[in-house]
C-alpha cells in the first residue's frame, strides 16, 4: 500500500490551497500605507547614444515625486556577473558594467534609462511618456546577429569591447588535439548545424518589487519576486548599492514561477530602494507583461555546429562542438556559467566516449540579456548530442535504440570520470531505456504508424537519452571553475515549546511544492505529523543564509542541510531525554517520535522533550542548554546526475506540416523519490516547456533589434491542447551516493530531455513518409517550417 | 490607460448622438479596444457602449436570412445560430477563448476588420449584408483591406443579415500564438453558385478566391480545386508562415471546407 505520509507519500500540495483559491500573497498583493508607484522609461531602439534625458517637464507634472536617470547611479556599482570565465588564451572575460539605469548608451529595446515615481500609477505613466517624448537618443545600427557581431569591430555593443566577444572558451583545452586526431582517423563523421532557440521565460507572475526605507533606523526592506533572497541581498549590498547587509531585509513572498528568470538581481530592485530612501515612502513597481518580454533575462540562444566521430557500427569515438552563445546586451548574473560549466561539462552525455572538445564563444548583442532558464545549458548540450546521434543513425542506417544502448556507460563503470570533467557517481541508463521502451510500447509502433497513415498522417517516433548535472553545487569545485559565490544551502529547525516545528530554509519555493515535501521529510525523521511542521522561506530576516532555488538543487542541497539539522535536534533530544529519564545518553534511542531507554519501557514523547527544553526547571545548566533549535549548512560533495530516456510519438499532417504530439513517455532516474505526485508534476511541467520550445516558442528580433514576438499574439506558449497525456515513470532508482536522502533532483529534467525527442520524432515521421531529404529542422518546428522543409 | 467617460445608451439614436461628440468611440465587447487603450495606443475621451441597446442584440431567422444584432457576443451566435446556420455557429464557437466569446461581438469584429479575424470570412463568404444606422452595405463593398471598411465616421453597425446557403463550412488553421486564423477559408454553396472567402492570408485582408469559386460552382468537391494554384504574390509573410505557405493553405483548407460542408 502506498504510504500516506512522510517520505514516499503523495501528500497533497498544501500550498495549493492558497494558490488555487486566490489567497496567495504575491508582491503585488502587498499594499503598504503611503506606497507610491515607479514606472520605468525603456528604450524603444535597440542601440543608441543618449544625448539628453528629458526630465524637466516630467519632474513638474502632477503627482510626480522623483525622477531618476542613469546619471543618478553612475557612481554606484554595477550588477555583477557571478562567474568569471577565462578565454582559451587565459585572458579573463570582458565584463562591461551593468548599471541600474542605462547611462551613455541604451543597448537593447526595453533597456531602462529613466524612472519616475509618482503618487499614482497613472501619474507615473503620464510622466514616463513625457520623458520618452522629450528624450534625445541618437540611434546606432543594431547588432543582432552573433556571427556579424564577432566579425564587425566597427559596431560595438560596448564601446570598449571591439569584437563584441565576452570570451572564447575551450573545454577542455587539453582535449583538443586528441579530439582532432580522433576525427581525422574516424571511419565516419556526422556534422549538424543547429540553433537552440531563444526563449522568454514567461513566469505567470511578472517581476515586481517594493522598496521601503525606515529613516528611524536606517533600515531598508525589499519585497521582490526572487528565487533567492539572500543572493539578491548580497548583490545589492556588496556590489550595487553598498547598503550594509545587516541594514537590508529582502523578502520574496509567494512567487508565481521563475524558471530561472527570478534568480537574478535586476536594476528595478535597486531603483525602488534608492527611490524609497529619497522620498521616504514605499515605492512599488510591477512589470507589465510587455516589460517582462523585453526585460526579463531570456534563455538558450545558441548557434552550434556539432560533429560526431564514430565507427561504422556507431560506436562513438569523439564529439566536438563549436557554439556561439548570445549573452545579450549585458551580463546577467549567471549568464557566463550557463553556456560553459552547465553546458560543456555535459557534452559527454550518458555515453562512453573517449574524446570530447567543446568551444563556446559568448557574444554581446543588442538584445535582452540571456541567462539560465529551466535546464540552463544542459538542454542545449542534450539537444546537440541527441540530434547529432539521431542523424548519424540515419546516415549509417543503424537502430537509434541500439546505438544508444551500446554506447551507454554500464553500471560497473561508476564512479566514472567523463572527458569533460565531471564524476558521475551512479546511474543505470539501460534500465531507463528499457522502461521507456516498455511503457512507450515501441514494439507496437508499426501498427500505430499504419493506422495513422490510413488517416493521411505521417507518424514518427523520437528518442532522447539524457543526463544532467544538478543539485548545484560543490563550492570548492565551482570556486575553481570561476564561481564568485558558494553554492551550499542552510536550514534551521526550530522545535517550538508545544512540540510543533518551524523549519527555516535557504531554498525558496516559487511553485515547486517545498512546503509539502520538506515537511514530509521532517515528519518521517521525527515521527510527527506533517501538519505539525511549517516550512518558512523567502525572508532574509527569518531564514539562515542559503542560496535559494534553481538548478534542481532544493531537496538535494537544502533538504540535506535540513536533515542534518534534524539529526542535531535528535542528538540534543537524546541529551534532554537522558536527563529526564535519568539514564546515560548512550542508552537513549529515538524511534517513532519517542525517546526511550534501550531495553526498558521508560520513554518520553517528542512533545514532552520539546516542552521541557523550553521549561527547563531542573536542567543541569552547565552541561545542558535549554531550547531545541538547530541550524545546519550543507555543501554538496558532488553534483547529482539524474538521467532518463524520453520517447515521443508525433503525427505530421503531410498537407499542412502541422505536428501533433500523440504520446510522450518518460522513464527517469531521480534517485529516491520523496513525493511521487510532485515529481510527476515537475516532469509534466518540464516536458510541457520542452514541447513548447520544440514546436512553438520563438523569440525573434528583427535586424533593427525590435522584438517581433513581444506579446502572446506572436509568442506561442504551449497550451493544454498542445501536449498529450504524459506517461511518467520514476521507478528506475539509483540513489545518489553522496547525500543522505539519496535524491538527485527532478525540476529541470523534462525541459532538458524533451526537445530532441520531439524533433527526432518529426524527422523520423518525415523519413518514414518518404521525405528523406530532410535531415534537420530548427526549433520551433512550426507547421510552416515543416512544410517548407518537405517541399524544399 | 487614460481616463475616459463612459455612457451606455439604450437606443441606436442615442448612441449615434453620443458618438457625435469629439473624441467619442463605440465600445462593444471591448476585446480589441480595451487592450489597445491599456497600451495607450487609443485614448478615446468618451466610450459609448453598444451593449445596452436591445435592438442590436440577438439572432433571428427572417425572410431574407439570418439576422444577427451587431452587439451579439460570439458565444450567443455559437449557441443560437446552430440550428439555422451551423457553419456560422461553429465559426463563432471557434473564436478566441470563452472569455473572448462571451464579451466580443460580431459588430466589433466587423468594424475592426482584423486581417486574421474569422467573421469577415463568413460575411464575405455568405454574401451577407452589413446593416448600419444609415444604410445597408453588401459584403463585397464592405471590406476594403486590412483594418479598413466602408464605414464612415460615426457610423455604427447595427446588425448583419446572412443568406443561408445549402451547405457551408469554415476551416481555420490557427496561428500558433494568437490562434487567430493563420489562414481561414469559408466555403458556402448556394443555389446560384459557390462563394469562397479567405481570411488571414492576404495583405489586402479578407478576399474571395474566384478561381476556387468557379471550379467549385461546376463541381462541388475537394477534387475540383486540387489542380488549382493560388498566387502567393499578395500573401502575408511573417514569422508564422511564408506567403507560399499561406497560398498553399488556401487550397488545402478550401478542400477541407468542401469536405466538411453541411
Ligand atoms: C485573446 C483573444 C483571442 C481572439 N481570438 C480571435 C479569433 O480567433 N478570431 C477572431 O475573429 N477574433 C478573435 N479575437 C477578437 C475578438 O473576436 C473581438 O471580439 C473582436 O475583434 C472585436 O469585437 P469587440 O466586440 O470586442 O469590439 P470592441 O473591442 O468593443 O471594438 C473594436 C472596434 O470596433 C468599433 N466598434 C465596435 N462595435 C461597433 C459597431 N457596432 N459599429 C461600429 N464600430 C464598432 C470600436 O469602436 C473599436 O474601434 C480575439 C480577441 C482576443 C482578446
Amino acid at each position: 500500500m502506498p504510504k500516506d505520509y512522510g517520505i514516499g507519500a503523495s501528500s497533497k500540495r498544501r500550498e495549493d490551497v492558497r494558490f488555487l483559491s486566490g489567497l496567495g500573497n504575491y508582491t503585488d498583493d502587498v499594499v503598504i500605507a503611503g506606497q507610491t508607484y515607479a514606472v520605468f522609461v525603456r528604450s524603444t531602439v535597440a542601440h543608441g547614444r543618449i544625448k539628453s534625458v528629458g526630465t524637466a517637464t516630467a519632474s513638474a507634472m502632477p503627482g510626480v515625486l522623483a525622477v531618476f536617470t542613469g546619471e543618478d547611479f553612475k557612481d554606484v556599482g554595477g550588477n555583477p556577473a557571478g562567474w568569471l570565465i577565462n578565454s582559451r588564451d587565459g585572458t579573463p572575460m570582458r565584463e562591461p558594467k551593468r548599471p541600474v539605469l542605462a547611462h551613455g548608451k541604451v543597448r537593447h529595446v526595453g533597456d531602462a534609462y529613466a524612472a519616475v515615481v509618482a503618487e499614482t500609477l497613472q501619474q507615473a505613466k503620464d510622466a514616463a511618456q513625457v520623458i520618452a517624448d522629450e528624450t534625445e537618443i541618437e540611434e546606432l545600427p543594431a547588432i543582432v546577429d552573433m556571427a556579424q557581431a564577432l566579425a564587425d569591430s566597427s559596431n560595438r555593443v560596448h564601446d570598449e569591447i571591439p569584437d563584441n566577444q565576452c570570451f572564447d572558451w575551450g573545454w577542455i583545452e587539453d582535449n583538443r588535439a586528441a579530439t582532432e586526431a580522433a576525427f581525422k582517423s574516424a571511419p565516419h563523421v556526422t556534422t549538424l548545424e543547429l540553433v537552440n532557440n531563444r526563449l522568454v521565460p514567461n513566469a505567470m507572475e511578472p517581476r515586481a518589487s517594493i522598496g521601503e526605507y525606515f529613516p528611524g533606523t536606517g533600515d531598508y526592506k525589499l519585497t521582490t519576486t526572487s528565487q533567492n533572497p539572500h543572493l539578491t541581498r548580497l548583490l545589492i549590498a556588496a556590489f550595487v548599492m553598498g547598503i550594509p547587509e545587516n541594514k537590508l531585509t529582502v523578502v520574496a513572498p509567494d512567487v508565481g514561477g521563475g524558471f530561472g528568470s527570478k534568480i537574478y538581481h535586476y536594476g528595478e530592485e535597486a531603483l525602488v530602494l534608492a527611490a524609497a530612501k529619497k522620498i521616504k515612502r514605499p515605492v512599488k513597481w510591477v512589470a507589465e507583461r510587455s516589460e517582462s518580454f523585453l526585460s526579463d533575462a531570456h534563455g538558450r540562444d545558441h548557434v552550434t555546429k556539432i560533429e560526431l566521430a564514430c565507427d561504422k557500427q556507431g560506436n562513438f569515438l569523439a564529439f566536438r562542438t563549436s557554439t556561439m552563445a548570445n549573452v545579450g546586451a549585458y551580463l546577467s548574473n549567471f549568464s557566463t556559467a550557463t553556456p560553459t560549466f552547465l553546458h560543456g561539462t555535459l557534452m559527454a552525455g550518458p555515453y562512453k566516449v573517449p574524446h570530447v572538445y567543446v568551444n563556446v564563444k559568448t557574444v554581446f548583442t543588442n538584445t535582452a540579456p540571456v541567462d539560465a532558464y529551466r535546464g540552463a545549458g544542459r538542454p542545449e548540450a542534450t539537444y546537440s548530442l541527441e540530434r547529432v546521434i539521431d542523424k548519424m543513425c540515419r546516415e549509417l542506417n543503424l537502430d537509434p535504440f541500439e546505438v544508444r544502448r551500446k554506447n551507454f556507460l554500464t553500471t560497473d563503470m561508476f564512479p566514472y570520470t567523463t572527458p569533460v570533467g565531471l564524476v558521475y557517481d551512479t546511474g543505470n541508463y539501460q534500465a531507463t531505456l528499457d522502461k521507456a521502451m516498455e511503457l512507450g510500447d515501441v514494439a507496437g509502433f508499426e501498427k500505430r504508424r499504419v493506422e495513422s497513415a490510413k488517416r493521411g498522417k505521417l507518424r514518427g517516433m523520437g528518442l532522447s537519452t539524457w543526463i544532467e548535472a544538478c543539485g548545484i553545487a560543490p563550492s570548492n569545485l565551482v570556486g575553481i571553475l570561476g564561481s564568485r559565490v558558494g553554492l551550499y544551502d542552510a536550514a534551521t529547525v526550530r522545535v517550538n515549546a508545544t512540540g510543533n516545528i518551524s523549519v527555516m530554509t535557504g531554498a525558496h519555493s516559487h511553485g515547486q511544492g517545498h512546503e509539502t515535501v520538506f515537511a514530509q521529510v521532517v515528519a518521517e525523521q521525527l515521527g510527527i505529523p506533517e501538519s505539525s511542521i511549517e516550512i518558512v522561506h523567502g525572508d532574509t530576516s527569518k531564514i539562515p543564509f542559503g542560496m535559494g532555488s534553481y538548478g534542481s538543487r532544493s531537496l538535494a542541497v537544502c533538504g540535506t542541510a535540513m536533515t542534518k539539522a534534524v539529526d542535531k535536534i535528535i542528538a540534543k533530544g537524546k541529551k534532554i531525554a537522558a536527563h529526564m529519564l535519568e539514564a546515560a545518553e548512550g542508552d537513549i534511542t529515538f524511534a517513532d517520535g519517542k525517546f526511550s531507554v534501550a531495553g526498558t519501557d521508560k520513554a518520553k514523547t517528542f512533545g514532552e522533550i520539546a516542552f521541557s527544553a523550553y521549561v527547563p526547571h531542573n536542567y543541569p545548566l552547565e552541561t545542558l542548554e535549554p531550547g531545541l533549535e538547530e541550524t545546519a549548512f550543507y555543501d554538496p560533495a558532488n553534483f547529482t546526475y539524474p538521467a532518463g530516456a524520453y520517447l515521443c510519438e508525433v503525427e505530421v499532417d503531410a498537407e499542412t506540416g502541422k505536428v501533433e504530439v500523440c504520446s510522450f513517455t518518460c522513464a527517469d532516474d531521480f534517485g529516491n523519490v520523496m513525493n511521487p505526485m510532485i515529481v510527476e508534476g515537475q516532469v509534466h511541467g518540464g516536458v510541457g516547456q520542452g514541447i513548447g520550445q520544440a514546436l512553438l516558442e520563438n523569440t525573434s528580433y528583427d535586424e533593427n533589434g525590435q522584438l517581433l514576438t513581444g506579446s502572446y499574439m506572436d509568442y506561442a506558449m504551449p497550451r493544454a491542447d498542445d501536449v498529450p497525456f504524459y506517461t511518467v515513470d520514476a521507478s528506475c532508482i539509483t540513489p545518489c551516493t553522496h547525500n543522505p536522502l539519496g535524491v538527485k533532483g527532478c525540476g529541470e529534467a523534462g525541459a532538458i530531455g524533451s526537445p530532441p525527442a520531439v524533433v527526432n520524432a518529426v524527422i523520423d515521421a518525415l523519413h518514414r513518409g518518404g521525405h528523406t531529404h530532410v535531415t534537420h529542422i530548427d526549433m520551433p518546428v512550426s507547421p510552416s517550417r515543416v512544410w517548407s522543409a518537405m517541399n524544399a | 490607460m487614460h481616463n475616459f467617460d463612459f455612457v451606455k445608451p439604450s437606443s441606436i439614436a442615442e448612441a449615434v448622438k453620443a458618438l457625435s461628440n469629439e473624441g467619442a468611440q463605440a465600445l462593444s465587447g471591448g476585446q480589441t479596444l480595451t487592450p489597445t487603450m491599456k497600451q495607450r495606443l487609443a485614448a478615446p475621451s468618451v466610450l459609448v457602449s453598444l451593449t445596452g441597446i436591445a435592438e442590436m442584440k440577438g439572432v433571428c431567422l427572417g425572410d431574407d436570412g439570418l439576422s444577427i444584432g451587431a452587439a451579439t457576443p460570439h458565444a450567443v451566435v455559437a449557441a443560437e445560430a446552430a440550428k439555422h446556420y451551423p457553419a456560422l455557429a461553429a465559426l463563432a464557437g471557434g473564436i478566441g477563448d470563452p472569455a473572448v466569446r462571451n464579451r466580443g461581438t460580431i459588430g466589433g469584429s466587423l468594424a475592426n476588420n482584423d486581417p486574421a479575424a474569422c467573421y469577415p470570412a463568413a460575411v464575405l463568404g455568405s454574401g451577407a449584408t452589413v446593416v448600419t444606422n444609415k444604410r445597408k452595405i453588401a459584403a463585397d463593398d464592405y471590406f476594403q483591406g486590412m483594418f479598413t471598411t466602408a464605414l464612415e465616421e460615426g457610423e455604427i453597425i447595427t446588425g448583419v443579415t446572412f443568406p443561408v446557403p445549402e451547405k457551408a463550412a469554415y476551416v481555420k488553421f490557427n496561428q500558433p500564438a494568437s490562434r487567430f486564423a493563420l489562414t481561414g477559408v469559408f466555403v458556402a454553396k448556394f443555389k446560384g453558385g459557390v462563394r469562397v472567402a479567405v481570411t488571414g492570408a492576404s495583405n489586402n485582408g479578407v478576399f474571395r478566391w474566384s478561381e476556387g469559386e468557379s471550379a467549385l460552382s461546376s463541381n462541388f468537391s475537394g477534387a475540383a480545386v486540387a489542380g488549382l494554384k493560388v498566387d502567393a504574390a499578395e500573401m502575408i509573410g511573417d514569422l508564422h508562415g511564408t506567403p507560399e505557405y499561406r497560398a498553399h493553405l488556401v487550397k488545402v483548407l478550401t478542400k477541407r471546407a468542401v469536405d466538411a460542408a453541411r
